[in-house]
């Protein structure tokens, strides 16, 4: 890679050991994928995730004297306050989250404890330069407003986010932005949770690269944006896909493929969708909790969840995650009075992959988000996956009905 | 013909040198997903399911999932000596890059075709990322070159 004088020192660490440490990272990644230079950021989001690799690396950036030149929104860990209101956390876990929570401030980071940045507080503009981490963010950002970033990893977005600039490859570059093959969806998309079923089945029918789906409604919903970023890079990697007619860089299904054909073509049918559900479904009537917020709900979902749950008492634990700003909101709007009625939690700041949620350990949940259901594995959670009035009902009943 | 001279070319991403046995995922492969304490993948359907990837030279076509999970999963292996000894990928994508680069694991890419015609679980190969190339040490597949 070529460097400027500065990069040069940045990397031989005359600013200092952390911003050595991020730069080296940096281009060990642009040698990796024959980067010629690096390129300046103008925004970043940082997964943080408040687990072991997360913590380490970002103290030792912090111990390395490191300060983001660019500050990166952060992805939540979990509202520690809120939980030890009602459940245990461990003195470790609470030590941890701490130590979390001081390492970014120390780096600089805004403090957004949210997973959704791209809707709230971190939009960026068409063709800007970014380093965006986390499953939803990164292809919402490229597909969605045609902003430009790479597949981040939480840590290369940080070390981007602490240089100020990241290696110029894959899709900053106008030639990597063009779609692989063609998705053409026969299934009728009902709701947002439809979303959430072809962003998982579509990379393991079709493999790697950059979907253009055709066939969609001409009226696409944030929140179904959201589900079909999350789950395409749940059950694969995927830093981008277009929609014929509809995303920034594909007006047509000629642009989408930027005039060439596309590798394959895959049918999705609504018996595809099914099958997925299936699929991702534990077997099992009685539920035991309903989680929803992952990624952290909308205003829009949260108001959809208050009017299903107007009158109702649960049976079973109810949870959802969203940011601080809808939370805030959804308290003016009278939402969490509802919800708080018939005994749901509304909290912010958590994700659902974090030690808060020990307690529901060995029990079988409810949730609109396969994401949520693939990575709590690792903490003995089980989950059937509904859309989010059939997840409301199910903790009316106490069970659902097929 | 002594199997010593038979260098397979490839690209290194993340440093490093190592010698185990081969394992191949026909499917991506999250990390998070794999038990620390004794390496076995524990995701439904993988074509891993149930086996440890502990010690191994790994080989699959590419990462895949979360942004942080990839790099806690090779952290938490790292931290119990569960994780693959190197690894060989046909698609790099950025999240399973980063984390290799971080965690120290050697990783590489761009094998020559010949490598994967031959190989097969098992065997056992010595991988050098940082001069590019991989060789296979004891594996009746290069009885015949």
């Amino acid at each position: 890679m070529r460097l400027t004088k500065a990069e040069t020192a940045m990397v031989e660490g005359c600013y200092g050991e952390g911003v050595a440490v991020a730069m080296k990272v940096l281009v060990a990644i642009g040698e990796a994928f024959e980067a010629e230079k690096m390129v300046p950021i103008s925004r970043a989001h940082v997964a943080l995730s408040n687990q072991e690799a997360d913590l380490w690396f970002a103290e030792k950036l912090v111990s390395g004297g490191a300060k983001c030149l660019v500050p990166p929104t952060v992805n939540p860990g979990f509202n520690l306050e809120y939980f030890q209101e009602v459940t245990t956390i461990s003195p470790e876990d609470e030590r941890i989250i701490k130590r979390t929570r001081e390492a970014y401030r120390r780096l600089g980071a805004t403090l957004t404890y949210n997973c959704t940045p791209y809707l709230e507080n971190n939009i960026p503009r068409f063709g800007e330069i970014t380093a965006f981490s986390e499953s939803s963010a990164t292809p919402f950002i490229n597909s969605v407003y045609g902003a430009r970033t790479n597949r981040e990893a939480a840590q290369s977005a940080l070390c981007a986010a602490v240089a100020g600039r990241t290696p110029e490859y894959g899709f900053l570059l106008s030639e990597n932005r063009m779609g692989d093959y063609l998705v053409e969806v026969k299934a009728e998309m009902k709701d947002d949770f439809d979303y959430n079923l072809l962003g998982y089945c579509v990379p393991l029918k079709a493999g790697h690269g950059t979907p253009v789906f055709s066939g969609l409604p001409s009226q696409i919903t944030p929140e179904s944006l959201m589900n079909l970023g999350a789950q395409l890079n749940t059950a694969g990697a995927v830093s981008m896909y277009h929609i014929v007619g509809f995303t920034p860089e594909a007006p047509t299904l000629k642009d989408a493929f930027n005039g060439g054909e596309p590798s394959k073509v895959v049918v999705v049918t609504g018996d595809d969708l099914l099958e997925m559900r299936q699929k991702l479904s534990e077997n099992a009537r009685r539920i035991d909790f309903v989680m929803l917020g992952c990624p952290h709900l909308s205003i829009r979902q949260v108001k959809e969840i208050a009017r299903l749950a107007e009158g109702q008492k649960f049976k079973t634990e109810f949870w959802v995650c969203t940011s601080f700003t809808t939370k805030e909101l959804a308290e003016r709007m009278g939402y969490l009075d509802v919800i708080a009625k018939a005994g749901g939690h509304v909290v912010s700041d958590t994700c659902i992959d974090q030690p808060c949620w020990h307690h529901l350990k060995g029990k079988v949940g409810i949730t609109d988000s396969p994401k949520c259901a693939y990575y709590t594995k690792r903490r003995g959670l089980q989950f059937l996956i509904r859309n989010i009035p059939d997840c409301v009902g199910a903790a009316v009943k106490g069970e659902i009905d097929s | 013909m002594k199997i010593d001279s038979h260098r397979i070319n490839c690209h290194k991403i993340a440093e490093g040198q190592a010698e185990g046995e081969v394992l191949i995922s026909q499917d991506d492969i999250c990390f998070y997903l794999v038990n620390p304490e004794d390496g076995v993948v524990i995701e439904k359907d993988h074509s891993l399911e149930g086996q440890s990837i502990a010690g191994k030279v790994l080989i699959f076509p590419s990462g895949k999932g979360s942004s942080v999970v990839q790099a806690d999963g090779l952290y938490q292996l790292a931290m119990q000596g569960t994780g693959p000894s190197a690894m060989i990928i046909e698609y790099p994508e950025t999240v399973l890059v980063a984390s290799a680069i971080i965690m120290e694991v050697p990783l590489v890419d761009k094998v020559d075709r010949f490598f994967y015609e031959q190989v097969r679980d098992g065997d056992r190969i010595e991988l050098n990322a940082d001069e590019g190339y991989i060789r296979f040490l004891n594996s009746s597949s290069i009885a015949n070159n």
